[in-house]
């Protein structure tokens, strides 16, 4: 049974048709958090993220603390805040940005405030057309409550947010891609080292670029204090997060569970939860944290839903959207998709991934819609590995960002999982499903 | 002379004023444009280019990178469909071949009458409602054919003018009031905290 008494943190206003309205907000705590953070030290507000140990929620799951400690030395001079959620199936950071964008601005205030920063970024991706409407309203709210612009609540520091619109490409989520649209250029990711943008970030100035999830936890840290954040789930996974569940499973959502405490079988069949496969139809394979990352079986459904847990059977919980394909869903064409999606997004930057991208969607296709041939599975490997050398998980970085090596991920996966579902498509020269 | 009507001008120029470069606002001044235009127009580009200090080389190499900005007209409404893996699962592909035909036109393309422009898009983030359709980027939630059916025909009859807004995304995205940070007080008061912190840490030892 899955464990669901860990409190709502980021989601509890979801019960409220008008959770995203100021006068809600007010009414629910909103901006409390805030005022307790201005009567103590700005150091003192980063050490109780610290103490959370809070992951970022963008994929990269990096400790947000750690990230701001890095930057003692150097001050930072922007924070950025990452909501171009494009990641195939990741559909959380909407949730949050539509229906509780004051969260998400109070997060961002609270942060700016830790770093000192006095220029803030909320960039969203440019298909959120709604979720643009309200977190401007409710920046426009913030600055007409005095919880935004100069002396904030009377204290001595001020803020600007610009909330900033995307303009439809994926890879504009990589952080230094996101900062090159930012700075109005085309979204190529930047050459690392250096490896942060903490140390050259927005305008060649320390910036610090965090998730929409990871900035929405802040409210509830600073007034329950970071202790009572990493009571929850266990391990390096703690607090709870929203998982996206999504594919053939009967109630497809986002969901706020606790980490670690619950399985992949829980969040798929409590009826609470997803409340199992359409159909009652066997499950045949999930992804477990958006497309980038490789497949896993049902053998694993029993597995927690810790970033080690996943990492230590060779994936990535990354941006916590779950896949659940059943035994009426043809693996291969659903690893041609995305493949497809890879080989459209790629920036074109570096080599194996504008060249194998389209390679790998070629023969996928033909394998899917006829004309597939048998050598086409070790093409399709040897492309992998030229990719990713040696196809483990984290992937080798062969390439500016890790865009080109997740490609690899779904088509290893599948080939290894269900090479006879492939055999079938090459004898039945196409797909057999249809 | 300005291409920009004045109360597009008018925000434009209140963009540019936000960043601390002005450049930074090219993405939402080229969504201003193609808000007036229905795409991103030679004039569009060349006012773009002025108001940011760049080059129409640069506006339009920027905005080809970009799949939201159209440099050729489009329909009144754009329909997306995504077939991304959530949407693929659940009938997307076979959901957007019905939306071509109900249309009228082919993917990628605009009907006759100019009124719909039909894109297959990737993962719009809404993979709960699969198979996701957008009409001029706002979320339509019909995941049944009858239902998109019916929809196109409200859009036909103007019924849904007030949910699908014409094109641009920040048509009723407006700031107002607050602080513009300049970049000067940006770096005073980074060098101001630095000091604070440094005393702080003084302090405690
Ligand atoms: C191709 C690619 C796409 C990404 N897309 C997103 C995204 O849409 N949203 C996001 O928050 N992080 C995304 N990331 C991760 C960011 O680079 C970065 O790690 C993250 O925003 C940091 O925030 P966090 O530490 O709070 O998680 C992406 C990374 C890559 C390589
Ligand atoms: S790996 Fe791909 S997406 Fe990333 S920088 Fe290189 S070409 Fe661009
Ligand atoms: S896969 Fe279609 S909206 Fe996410």
């Amino acid at each position: 049974m899955a464990s669901l008494d860990a409190p709502r943190i980021v989601s509890s206003r979801r019960d409220y048709q008008d959770s995203f309205t100021l006068a809600r907000y007010l009414e629910t705590g909103g901006y409390v958090a805030l005022r307790k953070a201005l009567t103590m030290f700005p150091e003192a507000v980063a050490s109780e993220v610290d103490a959370a140990s809070l992951l970022g929620r963008g994929g990269a799951g990096f400790p947000a603390g750690r990230k701001w400690s890095m930057l003692r030395k150097s001050p930072i001079s922007y924070l950025v805040v990452n909501g171009d959620e494009s990641e195939p199936a990741t559909f959380k950071d909407h949730y949050l940005v539509e229906r509780d964008p004051h969260q998400l601005v109070e997060g961002v205030i609270i942060a700016s405030y830790a770093l000192q920063v006095n220029q803030a970024f909320i960039y969203l991706r440019g298909e959120f057309a709604l979720g643009l409407e309200r977190v401007q309203q409710a920046v426009n709210d913030a600055y007409a409550h005095g919880a935004l612009g100069s002396k904030i609540f009377g204290s001595d520091f001020s803020l600007d947010i610009v909330v900033h619109p995307g303009a439809g490409a994926y890879i504009c989520g990589e952080e230094t891609a996101l900062i090159e649209a930012l700075e109005g250029k085309r979204g190529f990711p930047r050459i690392k080292p250096p490896f942060f943008p903490a140390v050259t970030g927005l305008y060649g100035e320390p910036t610090v670029v965090n998730n929409v999830e990871t900035m929405s936890n802040l409210p509830w840290i600073v007034n329950n204090g970071g202790a009572a954040f990493a009571a929850l789930g266990a391990g390096r996974s703690t607090g709870t997060r929203l998982f996206a569940l999504a594919g053939r499973v009967k109630n497809p959502g986002v969901y706020e569970i606790e980490m670690v405490k619950n399985t992949f079988r829980d969040l798929i069949y409590d009826p609470k939860l997803g409340g199992g496969i359409i159909d009652d139809k066997q499950i045949k394979a999930f992804i477990p944290g958006g497309v980038s990352a490789p497949w896993f079986g049902p053998e694993l459904l029993d597995l927690p839903l810790g970033q080690d847990e996943v990492a230590g059977e060779g994936s990535m919980l990354g941006s916590g959207s779950i896949v659940v394909m059943d035994e009426t869903s043809c693996v291969v064409r659903a690893t041609w998709r995305i493949t497809k999606f890879f080989s459209r997004e790629s920036c074109g930057q570096c080599t194996p991934c504008r060249e194998g991208s389209g390679w790998i969607e070629r023969a996928m296709y033909r394998l899917e819609h006829g004309g597939g041939r048998m050598e086409d599975l070790d093409l399709l490997l040897d492309l992998c590995d030229n990719i990713a050398p040696g196809l483990t998980w984290p992937p080798q970085q062969t390439t500016i960002c890790v865009l080109g090596p997740s490609i690899p991920s779904s088509v290893h996966a599948a080939i290894k999982m269900f090479r006879d579902d492939f055999v079938a498509h090459v004898e039945h020269g196409g797909c057999p499903h249809e | 002379m300005s291409h920009f009507r004045s109360d597009i001008r008018q925000r434009a120029e209140e963009l540019v004023a936000l960043y601390p470069r002005t450049r930074s606002a090219m993405l939402p001044l080229l969504h201003l444009a193609q808000e007036q235009d229905g795409y991103v127009s030679d004039e569009g580009i060349a006012e773009v280019a002025e108001l940011t200090g760049t080059t129409p080389a640069e506006v339009r190499g920027t905005a080809s990178f970009y799949d939201m900005f159209h440099l050729e007209p489009v329909g009144k409404y754009v329909v997306g469909v995504c077939t991304n893996i959530a949407c693929l699962l659940a009938g997307g592909e076979e959901f957007l071949e019905h939306a071509s035909q109900k249309l009228g036109c082919a993917v990628g393309s605009m009907s006759e009458d100019g009124l719909f422009t039909l894109e297959e898009t990737e993962c719009l983030a809404d993979c709960d409602r699969a198979p996701v359709v957008q009409v001029n980027h706002r979320y339509m939630r019909t995941t049944t054919t009858d239902a998109f059916d019916a929809m196109v025909d409200d859009l036909r009859s103007g019924k849904l003018d007030h949910d699908v807004p014409p094109h641009g995304t920040l048509i009723r995205v407006r700031r107002s009031g607050g602080l513009r940070a300049s970049r000067q007080e940006v770096a005073d008061q980074r060098i101001a905290a630095k000091a604070a912190r440094e005393s702080r840490i003084e302090e405690t030892k």
